[in-house]
């Protein structure tokens, strides 16, 4: 292995520091005895304990996770459904424009997304609650299912669902037995990313939550708005860890299948 | 089935030579009629009829884009004829949808699915019919054996080499029985060795099973070795269905002489000279060349006279005997280990090849570069064309 030249050292140094400096401090004083955020007084859990017992953030919680397991498995649903005809559909009239607004959301301001979907809610007398925030959640990450799903279809080969169809499945029977497993990676990637989206949106949130449901990300920026308390920073360490986890081991997986289908290989090889 | 061994040699005047197209009474399995197929504003299949026979190994045979993956997507139900119907058995099986159809299909790409084992793989077909799972059983054992993949049955696609891949292939598109196999391009992805081995392997199931196959390459010595007809396709139009060997010895067009095997194409005026014979003038300063031919030529009419390299002798002496003699001497020389082609240019440009056997040692070759030769050929060696 080369060594890193003094220049690159530095600049590795430099880019992590800019991106991690923040979290570690957050870690950090989320151990910290003292109430006041910015003094070190000793290490302690004591603000975990607490959290524990804090009923409007454990709600607000179970509102976020309520709210990211329905929009994502909604939004992965109808995600790879568009994903599938824009790609598979053969050409019908306007494929092109639809293709292309299905990007669209993916850099629409979120602020005017949340507006729209504000109107709309009223528009039709939703009462705004958790259904609102599932659906105004769906409809902004399903494009990123959209997006992943469809270009792991662009690269699937079509004569695996043709020999299904060969062999004599329908075309649904084809789809679910054929293509969807061969897929499956692509499709969960999408669910994780509508996942995360959903768990960590502030402002769409804000726009389509009610006073009956009130979301994580929405409690903390309240409560950070009348001060830091070391509450708060032990909740967002959770929070890292959590994400962290669940990258690590979504990560590791993928890792661990590679390897294997590269051992397979090599075995059949060497049976040859 | 009494046609076992012979059927392919086309010579043997045996009665149980397995020939159902020249039997008049027989019933075609698949008939196109007058079918044509348009993607757009492009015609791949142009007005085609065509028959093939219960038991046959049919090739189509081509250049890419000519048609024959049309013609074959077209039998499985992927593509629906523009014009015209295709006959499965009596029936027209334009409306009937791929998974409907008694037809099954070996993909180009295998397009095994990667989820499955190969067992798994086998019995996907058979699972769609709901059979029985003690039936299902012993008819994925049953296409294991036949294509000697017992010991493999448990592995993924991607834990098996792309010969056993092509077996597991063909067990998966054999295991329904259907009445017809279609195979895309079986070979395409094997070496040259593997697929010489394969090549038998192939003709061998298809007489075991007695299934109708039709099969797509565009490898003609693959075509020739494999089928008991072939048919060889052009811009969406048939040139010519024959045996294989009468698609060697008698082409019935330059493009079909050209594109089996290698061929030598002199072009001339017909003069009838006795009973199916002909006298060929073909060159200034050239003494006319003799050729017999059981299609008629008119006097003066412009033709193409198609002589296969292995059948021009070369020597340094005019052979006495020699019907046809031309002088040249030797271009080039393409040596393939078992044969060689030299390359002869003619005084007046042209370029004649002549193969001959390498029986002996290549330090002892009697011919090197621009050495004076002569090229001789019988009347009966080369096949008179009109175009």
């Amino acid at each position: 292995m080369n060594r890193l030249s003094w220049f690159n050292a530095v600049s590795l140094t430099l880019g992590f520091a800019f991106l991690y400096i923040p979290m570690v401090i957050l870690i950090i004083f989320s151990f910290n005895e003292s109430k006041l955020v910015t003094v070190w007084a000793g290490f302690s859990t004591k603000w975990y304990g607490e959290l524990a017992q804090n009923e409007a953030f454990l709600n607000a919680a179970w509102v976020t996770i309520r709210v990211a397991v329905f929009s994502s498995t909604l939004a992965t649903v109808l995600g790879t459904a568009a994903a599938y005809v824009l790609v598979r559909g053969g050409r019908f009239f306007g494929r092109t424009l639809f293709s292309g607004m299905i990007y669209a959301p993916l850099v629409m301001p979120e602020v005017i997304t949340g507006l729209s979907l504000l109107l709309l809610f009223i528009g039709i007398g939703l009462d705004r609650g958790i259904l609102t925030i599932v659906l105004a959640h769906t409809t902004f990450s399903m494009c990123f299912v959209s997006v992943v799903v469809s270009s792991r279809l662009v690269t699937f080969d079509k004569s695996l669902e043709e020999a299904a169809l060969d062999l004599g499945c329908s075309p649904a029977q084809a789809f679910r037995l054929v293509t969807l497993p061969i897929i499956a990676p692509a499709v969960i990637s999408g669910w994780l990313l509508a996942f995360t989206l959903s768990l960590d949106d502030l402002v769409i949130a804000s726009f389509t939550s009610g006073p009956s449901a009130t979301t994580l990300p929405i409690k903390i920026f309240s409560a950070v708005r009348l001060g830091v308390s070391p509450e708060i920073n032990a909740l967002s360490t959770i929070m890292i860890a959590v994400v962290t986890v669940g990258v690590i081991t979504a990560s590791l997986v993928t890792k661990r299948a590679m390897v294997r289908q590269k051992q397979d290989e090599l075995a059949a090889a060497r049976t040859e | 089935m009494p046609f076992q061994s012979d059927r392919r040699t086309g010579a043997a005047l045996n009665t149980n030579v397995f020939a159902p197209w020249e039997d008049p009474q027989a019933k075609p399995l698949i008939q196109f009629q007058n079918v044509t197929k348009r993607f757009g504003g492009f015609t791949a299949i142009d007005t085609l009829s065509l028959d093939i026979f219960e038991q046959e190994f049919f090739a189509l045979l081509g250049p890419s884009g000519c048609g024959k993956t049309t013609m074959m997507r077209m039998l499985a139900g992927f593509e629906k004829p523009t014009e015209g119907h295709i006959m499965l058995g009596g029936q027209d099986i334009d409306p009937i949808p791929p998974n409907k159809r008694a037809v099954n299909m070996m993909f180009q790409s295998y397009a095994l699915f990667p989820h499955l084992s190969i067992w798994e793989n086998i019995a996907f077909g058979l699972r769609r019919d709901n059979m029985p799972k003690r039936d299902l059983e012993d008819r994925v054992e049953e296409m294991l054996r036949l294509t000697r993949l017992e010991q493999f049955a448990r592995r993924k696609p991607h834990q098996i080499s792309g010969g056993q891949r092509q077996r597991v292939a063909l067990a998966r598109s054999l295991a329904k029985a259907p009445k017809l196999l279609l195979l895309d391009e079986p070979l395409g992805a094997l070496d040259k060795k593997l697929r010489q081995d394969t090549q038998f392997e192939l003709m061998d199931i298809q007489e075991k099973t007695g299934t109708t196959f039709v099969i797509v390459t565009h490898d003609q010595e693959e075509a020739m070795t494999v089928a008991s007809r072939v048919a060889v396709m052009d811009q969406g139009k048939l040139m010519q269905v024959s045996t294989p060997d009468r698609i060697y010895e008698n082409p019935n067009s330059v493009y079909v002489a050209d594109f089996i095997g290698d061929v030598n194409i002199i072009e001339g005026r017909a003069t009838a000279n006795g009973d199916e014979a002909y006298q060929i003038d073909w060159a200034e300063g050239q003494s006319p060349l003799t050729a017999t031919s059981s299609t008629e030529f008119t006097n003066g009419q412009s033709c193409h006279l198609a002589i296969r390299p292995e059948k021009v002798t070369i020597s340094a002496d005019r052979p006495a005997d020699a019907i046809n003699a031309v002088q040249g001497k030797v271009l080039d020389i393409a040596y393939l280990g078992n044969l060689s082609t030299y390359y002869v240019e003619l005084p007046n440009g042209t370029i004649i090849k002549a193969q001959s056997a390498n029986t002996r040692r290549i330090s002892r070759r009697s011919f090197t570069w621009e050495d004076p030769v002569w090229l001789s050929w019988t009347a009966t060696a080369a096949v008179l064309l009109a175009n």
